[in-house]
């Protein structure tokens, strides 16, 4: 048994120790928003956030998890500046790395609240877009991070 | 791994619930999503009006990012004078009374526009006709806008129409067929800005793809990926050490009549990761086919046995006077050109959910040519291909390898042989050994030039394996002749240049079709075949003394078969002469570069001469001579492709295609070695990332032509521009894609 919270809310999942975080939260939560990509956390698909760090679920055993908080791209509930804009920008095209390119960015610009074309190409490296959306995923970071300072000031 | 709550079902309701406010669905609606609301207006298969005036189009093309639904949806709500915010759409399941469902070769908002114009002009005219009944006034006197019908001072909306009962006109295909499609002055939503209907739920993690779908009870599978895609026979099963995985269930040698997964076992256990970890343990003896004897060198060399024999092949294009005229030239230039194998490596892994209900078979998964694997599914599972439906799920990419949804064949076996749902999924390596990738080509092309430098024929020989032979040889096309051949394998080969006397030979790679599956590779044969032709004209404008861009469009004259015509070639050569010249001009062709930079130009048409996307690129391109590392510093393109939809999809799709042309071209590529690719994951196939993007000027030309597609075209034409400017910049002229730095430091050793 081990158990954490996720997007808030206290699991409790009885599987293997080194069962890959990623399957407990697609299969057993039923958290499918975070995707399969390669299994071995070079493309980015299955990044969530395990406290408050961008994490590859697909390497990271559950037991590693035990009693953290983690966020999935459920957890943004859609309201997150960079959800704004990678819908003003139009970013999706197949949409399947977006989960993950969403989750490394929101630590993107917590880190680097004004990200030069330098941090995003540091930080999101890691995340492959197949599609090759990478000049709107570019755009829609500096949008969010433009967005979150001006909330930032007028707080 | 135990569950913490249900499963999510697949009750119609549930899923219609997922999906709402996002105006798509995907599958599963059908009628019953309007049964309690009385009759809602259809006068045709492909939309229905309900009482409030909400729209649903039915959308039979698959949703793989190219926002399809979106393209067709607004060509059929624009005809119809429906406002934009009442318009939904589904994407169905599989159905005879769709027709041959497809999605490739960048056709479906070119093929669907006239048909989706029309259905949306019959509703927009039965509506009017009810609508001015009710209101008393002639229906010459009303116009229809924003879902209403309006005459004189009043108005009824369409709702309103359905709820008095509703047009009760009905359209034969033949009255269909005939109806006008408007001017292109009166339109309101076609190429206009609008927001894709599919993104929303690909931003906040809703959107269900294949890889998502569930069922109760079902197990989870992988498969052992055979040493050979072909004639692999399993010998022996060994599973004592899988025994020791909680969870491992049982390993299946698959029966399979389609012949389409020869030799393989699948590995079932009760979740995905006891799967993966039992397929690891699990020992299968296989007796392989002849493939593992084989490797990528082997296949290039067959295809120069191929083009150095004068005969065989189909003659795609065979002019008289050939022959003659490279008698008599004065001179003449002959290249070979090479590429490498490609993978799709599409992100989502190839997957299906299978199983049987209420006496069909149910496949659960992504694809982009069901009427294609039906009758295959038919076969394996040896039933009617009527108990077999397909839902319908986007895919997270598709780029070709879902054409070939063999991945559904052996999940529907599985299903049956264990009596549950099974879902299998393939792992990043399975899947990539199990990739249908792009073959690798071998071409030889010649030129004729007559004594006042005049081109005065040509010759363009191919050999790379066929998909069309392999999976659909009933679509191939045929020469005058009558020898079929795979067109999509030699496309661009038959060019819009003014050549003189044309010949192309089209020959299909026996050794690579029976060796491995050739696939389908986003733009297909377009993506070598004009590697070759336009390395080649760079290469004859350096010969002739003649500027790249000058040479091109002294040849694209429009004249001959190359004048164009309708419905999708208005205009021809002379098109690709004016994007062409354009994208010279805005990105400073002539202008002189700092040392080891350069601009290569490359012009195509895209995927085929029935469908021509005009295309042009100047790449401008920086070679690091110590390493031989080529950088792409910009990328300039303009495209002409007709009449543009939604015109953000169509930028995005050219961005795309674009950067794919550039990662084929210093990014990707792997190896066929004795009877596996060498890459199996992101650790050594490396498409490109953010930081490789270089900057991108891309254009479209505003034109009320026929639409034309553009999933493809941008791929086909960067990899020749970026060869070129790499001889712009250093005089090293590279013949093989991928560019490779060790090929680069090679050829500038070897100056």
């Amino acid at each position: 048994m081990t158990s954490f919270h996720i997007n808030g809310r206290l699991v409790i999942v009885d599987a293997e120790d080194d069962a890959p975080l990623l399957w407990v939260i697609r299969d057993a939560i039923g958290l499918t928003g975070t995707k399969f990509g390669c299994g071995i956390g070079m493309c980015g698909a299955c990044t969530v956030h395990v406290g408050g760090r961008p994490t590859r679920s697909c390497v990271t055993p559950l037991v590693s998890v035990a009693g953290a908080e983690i966020t999935t791209i459920e957890g943004l509930e859609g309201k997150h500046p960079l959800q704004t804009a990678w819908a003003d920008h139009q970013v999706p095209q197949c949409g399947y790395c977006q989960s993950g390119q969403i989750m490394q960015a929101a630590s993107l610009i917590r880190d680097f609240p004004a990200p030069t074309d330098e941090d995003i190409d540091a930080v999101m490296a890691g995340n492959l877009c197949r599609c090759m959306a990478y000049v709107r995923i570019r755009n829609a970071i500096k949008q969010a991070a433009a967005q979150a300072r001006k909330v930032a000031a007028d707080e | 791994m135990s569950k913490l709550k249900g499963q999510p079902t697949l009750s119609r309701r549930a899923f219609l619930i997922g999906s709402a406010g996002t105006a798509i669905a995907f599958g599963f609606a059908g009628t019953e999503a309007t049964a309690d609301e009385s009759s809602p207006f259809e006068p045709t298969i492909w939309y229905s009006i309900d009482r409030s005036g909400i729209v649903t189009i039915n959308i039979t093309r698959a949703e793989m990012g190219q926002h399809v639904g979106t393209a067709l949806a607004r060509i059929l709500a624009d005809e119809l004078e429906v406002d934009w915010s009442n318009v939904r759409i589904l994407a169905v399941d599989t159905d005879p009374k769709w027709g041959v469902m497809i999605t490739g070769g960048s056709r479906s908002v070119s093929d669907g526009f006239p048909l989706y114009s029309r259905v949306g002009a019959a509703g927009r005219i039965a509506l009017i006709e009810a609508g001015a009944k009710l209101l008393g006034a002639s229906p010459s006197n009303c116009l229809a806008r924003q879902g209403a019908v309006f005459a004189a001072n009043q108005s009824i909306s369409y709702g309103e129409i359905i709820r008095r009962g509703g047009p009760a006109r009905k359209f034969t295909p033949d009255e269909l067929a005939e109806l006008p499609i408007k001017e292109a002055s009166e339109r309101r939503l076609v190429g206009k800005k609008a927001d894709a209907l599919d993104i929303p739920a690909k931003i906040n993690g809703t959107a269900r793809y294949g890889i998502d779908a569930s069922a109760p009870d079902m197990v989870y599978a992988r498969p052992k990926i055979p040493p050979t895609r072909n004639d692999s026979v399993v010998r022996s099963v060994d599973d004592s050490a899988a025994k020791r995985i909680k969870g491992y269930l049982t390993s299946l040698v698959l029966e399979d009549p389609s012949n389409t997964v020869p030799g393989w076992v699948v590995v079932c256990a009760t979740s995905y990761p006891a799967a993966i970890r039992a397929a690891d343990l699990v020992k299968v003896d296989w007796t392989t086919g002849s493939a593992t004897e084989v490797s990528e060198q082997d296949i290039l060399d067959y295809g120069a046995k191929q083009i150095a024999a004068s005969s065989g092949g189909a003659l795609v294009v065979d002019d008289p006077g050939v022959d003659s005229a490279f008698q008599a030239a004065r001179s003449v230039l002959e290249r070979t050109y090479t590429t490498g194998s490609v993978l799709h490596a599409q992100l989502e892994p190839v997957n299906a959910l299978a199983f049987e209900k209420d006496g069909r078979f149910e496949i659960h998964t992504g694809s982009q040519w069901q009427s294609l694997i039906l009758p295959v599914l038919a076969k394996a599972l040896q039933l009617p291909q009527e108990r077999i439906i397909m839902r319908t799920y986007p895919m997270g990419g598709g780029f070709g390898r879902r054409l070939d949804s063999d991945y559904a064949v052996p999940a529907a076996l599985a299903a049956k042989a264990i009596g549950k749902p099974v879902k299998l999924v393939l792992t990043r390596p399975d899947d990539m050994r199990f990739d249908t990738f792009r073959s690798p080509s071998i071409q030889t092309l010649r030129l004729a030039f007559d004594a006042r430098g005049k081109v005065t024929a040509m010759e363009h020989h191919a050999s790379a394996g066929w998909p069309s032979a392999i999976v659909a040889p009933a679509i191939m096309h045929k020469t005058r002749d009558g020898t079929p051949y795979d067109q999509d394998a030699i496309d661009g080969a038959d060019h819009w240049y003014s050549v003189g006397a044309q010949r192309v030979r089209a020959l299909s790679n026996t050794l690579a079709n029976t060796s491995f599956r050739p696939g389908y590779l986003r733009s297909v044969g377009p993506g070598w075949t004009n590697w070759a032709v336009e390395t080649f004209m760079d290469e004859a404008a350096r010969m002739a003394q003649v500027d790249p861009v000058i040479f091109r469009v002294g040849l694209l004259d429009g004249a001959g078969r190359n004048a164009g015509g309708a419905p999708n070639a208005i205009g021809g050569a002379k098109r690709q002469a004016a994007v062409l010249k354009r994208a010279a001009e805005k990105a400073g062709w002539g202008a002189v570069m700092p040392k080891d930079t350069g601009l290569g130009v490359a012009t195509t048409f895209g995927q085929d001469r029935a469908m021509p996307t005009w295309v042009a690129c100047v790449a401008r391109v920086h070679v690091d001579r110590p390493t031989g590392a080529v950088t792409v510093e910009k990328l300039t393109i303009v495209v002409d492709a007709g009449t543009i939809v939604h015109p953000d999809g169509a930028l995005a799709q050219v961005e795309g295609g674009a950067l794919w042309g550039l990662s084929i071209a210093l990014h990707e590529g792997t190896e066929f070695v004795k009877g596996q690719v060498k890459d199996t994951n992101f650790d050594s196939y490396t498409p490109l990332r953010i930081g490789d993007v270089p900057a991108i000027d891309i254009e479209i030309i505003d034109s009320t032509e026929a639409p034309v597609g553009l999933g493809e075209p941008g791929t086909t034409v960067v990899a020749p521009a970026i060869g070129n400017a790499v001889f712009a910049a250093t005089g090293i002229r590279l013949r093989r894609l991928p560019i490779r730095p060790a090929d680069v430091l090679a050829a500038l050793r070897a100056r």
